[in-house]
């Protein structure tokens, strides 16, 4: 009975993965096909003429720029804002807290599109009070982009943080400030290395989160776009498969990504797991 | 507070206070507030704005109100505004794509929490974290692809025999014209439906099944009065996830949808974009976003969570 369930449960996981990997699969063979449409079927024969053309394409090459530079530009925000912003919430309690915490998740609940609307009408009429209307801040543009994505982003950032806030003990900070510490030695010190790990990892969401940002986008940008937007203007006017170079190359780096980290991971539990046998050879040594 | 004070000092707390309120007021509530007021005011050229026609009224609400016309409702004939029937369309839609959702990752979180083998784990995330890292943008192409007319999928459903004649899927579809939207947002938000469940399976003890199943129960109810249960701060979070992309979402109705099928985001995007109407965009959004908040409520209420459990 039991044995039948496992086997139908790894059936089940099979057919997903399938299911979410072919769709990806046909698009990428699609880069490779002689044919003015994106399409796998009829197959007129192979080429790589379209990546030819990707590579040609100034526009992507900019909007490409444009992710990278926004991207960095959401990381060097959120992350300060939203480890700042995890240490805050931790040193309080009670309704305050609460309230707190509603106000800083509230933006990842909210959908992409109130989020860039409500961002170019607050700036727009900041530059109508300050009669500022043609400085370039108060303007649509990649800024607003950047402070749209940071308004969401920065709560990833404040959430993992602040679940690794919960493992660190502030006695060690009161220790640090026994032994004469400044208070800025307690944080460079003792704080900010037991967080890195967590900060780490949000600067990768961050850096992810914003180059896969469509809604925000669109609604606050001017000209300049990014490569999602780029790709999403694409297929709407018309489109040749120099978009499907495009994602074959980006699910290769995406799988390379994958196969990095996954390879990392082995050979950390590997040498965990030899430790681990040393210490219990060690011990039956001691007996 | 006093704590604060007492480990970083005047300087670092000051900072800290800083970047949070940055964030809270000038990012999220200041931005929400200009959008609220922004709503009641008239779509006025740049003179007139300050000026004698520049007062507050419910106008660009009204509008979601205007343009009726004859349609139908499960097959009952009705006369509604086109905005309102769009909107309805989309919350229906969206509440249909997060039920296929649930269905779908439920048992897949089952078996990641409870019968895949722990040790590999960790490479089955990797395999479905690999589809989510590609853009969203190209997985709604990827759809855009196999559902063209002379598409994969029409050329695979003919092969087999299942159908004679190509389904126009964007056009058309075979039950409604949001077949294809359907599909597509169900391709790509399923796995927001994933994580949270199998986060929330993992902290069940697996004696609790077991010892459900000894006491005689089938294994319908052991899910039913065990594992649903338990799962339910998972569920709630995967079903807000969701719902909210996508309700949300303007990339896949625009890249597979048709003419036909209408989703209430691009109407928002056409009047901001497109007529430069920006104060009804922001009534229509303001209106978006009640719906947003209504929805998160009700899932709050329906399975009995707090907010703390539903954005983790």
């Amino acid at each position: 009975m039991s044995r039948n369930r496992a086997l139908l449960g790894h059936f089940y996981f099979a057919l997903f993965v399938l299911y979410l990997l072919v769709p990806l699969m046909v698009m990428a063979g699609a880069a490779f096909n002689d044919s003015r449409l994106p399409t796998v079927a009829p197959w007129k024969g192979f080429t790589w003429a379209w990546f030819g053309e990707l590579f040609a394409d100034q526009t992507m090459w900019g909007a490409f720029l444009n992710s990278i530079i926004v991207a960095l530009a959401v990381v060097v925000l959120a992350v300060p804002i939203g480890t700042a912003a995890a240490i805050v919430l931790n040193s309080i309690s009670g309704k305050y807290r609460a309230t707190l915490y509603g106000f800083m998740v509230a933006p990842v609940l909210a959908p992409g599109l109130v989020i860039g609307i409500s961002t170019v009408l607050f700036w727009n009429q900041m530059g109508h009070v300050l009669h500022a209307e043609d400085f370039f801040l108060f303007g649509r543009g990649l800024h607003l982009s950047t402070l749209g994505q940071v308004s969401y982003i920065a709560a990833y950032v404040m959430l993992l943080v602040l679940a690794r806030l919960q493992s660190f003990d502030p006695g060690l900070e009161e220790a640090a400030l026994d032994l004469g510490a400044n208070h800025g030695q307690v944080l460079r010190r003792i704080l900010l290395p037991h967080l890195y790990p967590a900060i780490a990892a949000s600067a990768a969401i961050a850096f992810f989160q914003s180059i896969e940002n469509f809604n925000v986008t669109l609604f606050t940008k001017a000209n300049e776009t990014t490569l999602t937007v780029y790709v999403f203007s694409q297929v709407r006017s018309g489109i040749t498969p120099k978009i499907n170079a495009l994602a074959f190359l980006l699910i290769l780096l995406t799988l390379v990504l994958a196969l990095v980290y996954e390879m990392n991971r082995r050979r950390l539990a590997r040498i965990e797991a030899e430790r681990q046998a040393e210490a219990r050879r060690a011990e039956e040594a001691m007996l | 507070m006093q704590d604060l004070l007492r480990r970083y000092g005047t300087g670092l707390t000051a900072t800290f206070c800083l970047l949070v309120a940055f964030w809270i007021l000038v990012l999220v509530i200041l931005p929400n507030f200009a959008m609220f007021e922004q709503s009641f005011r008239p779509y006025l050229p740049v003179v007139d704005i300050g000026g004698p026609k520049d007062f507050y009224s419910l106008g660009n609400y009204s509008k979601i109100l205007d343009n009726p016309f004859d349609t139908a409702i499960f097959g009952i004939p009705v006369t509604m505004p086109i905005h309102i029937k769009m909107f309805l369309d989309t919350v229906f839609y969206a509440a249909l794509v997060t039920f296929f959702c649930l269905v779908m990752a439920y048992p897949l979180a089952y078996y990641l929490a409870k019968i895949a083998d722990p040790k590999s784990i960790p490479t089955l995330l990797l395999l479905l974290f690999v589809p989510m890292w590609v853009s969203e943008a190209l997985r709604a192409f990827a759809w855009y692809i196999i559902l063209t007319f002379n598409g994969p999928l029409n050329m695979l459903l003919q092969g087999l025999g299942f159908i004679d004649q190509g389904i126009r899927w964007q056009q058309g579809g075979i039950f409604t014209a949001y077949d294809a939207i359907v599909i597509v947002l169900t391709y790509c938000y399923v796995l927001f439906m994933l994580f949270p469940i199998y986060t929330a399976i993992t902290s069940l003890d697996s004696n609790q099944i077991e010892a459900a199943e000894d006491l005689g129960s089938p294994w319908w109810r052991t899910h039913w009065r065990v594992v649903i249960p338990h799962s339910k701060p998972g569920i709630a979070s995967g079903c807000v996830m969701v719902f909210m992309l996508s309700a949300g979402s303007l990339l896949v109705p625009t890249v597979v949808g048709s003419t036909r099928a209408n989703w209430f985001p691009q109407t928002i995007y056409n009047f901001f974009n497109d007529a430069l109407d920006w104060n009804t965009g922001a009534a229509y959004s303001m209106i978006f976003l009640l719906v947003c908040i209504f929805f998160v409520i009700l899932m709050m209420r329906l399975f009995k969570v707090k907010l703390s459990d539903i954005a983790k």
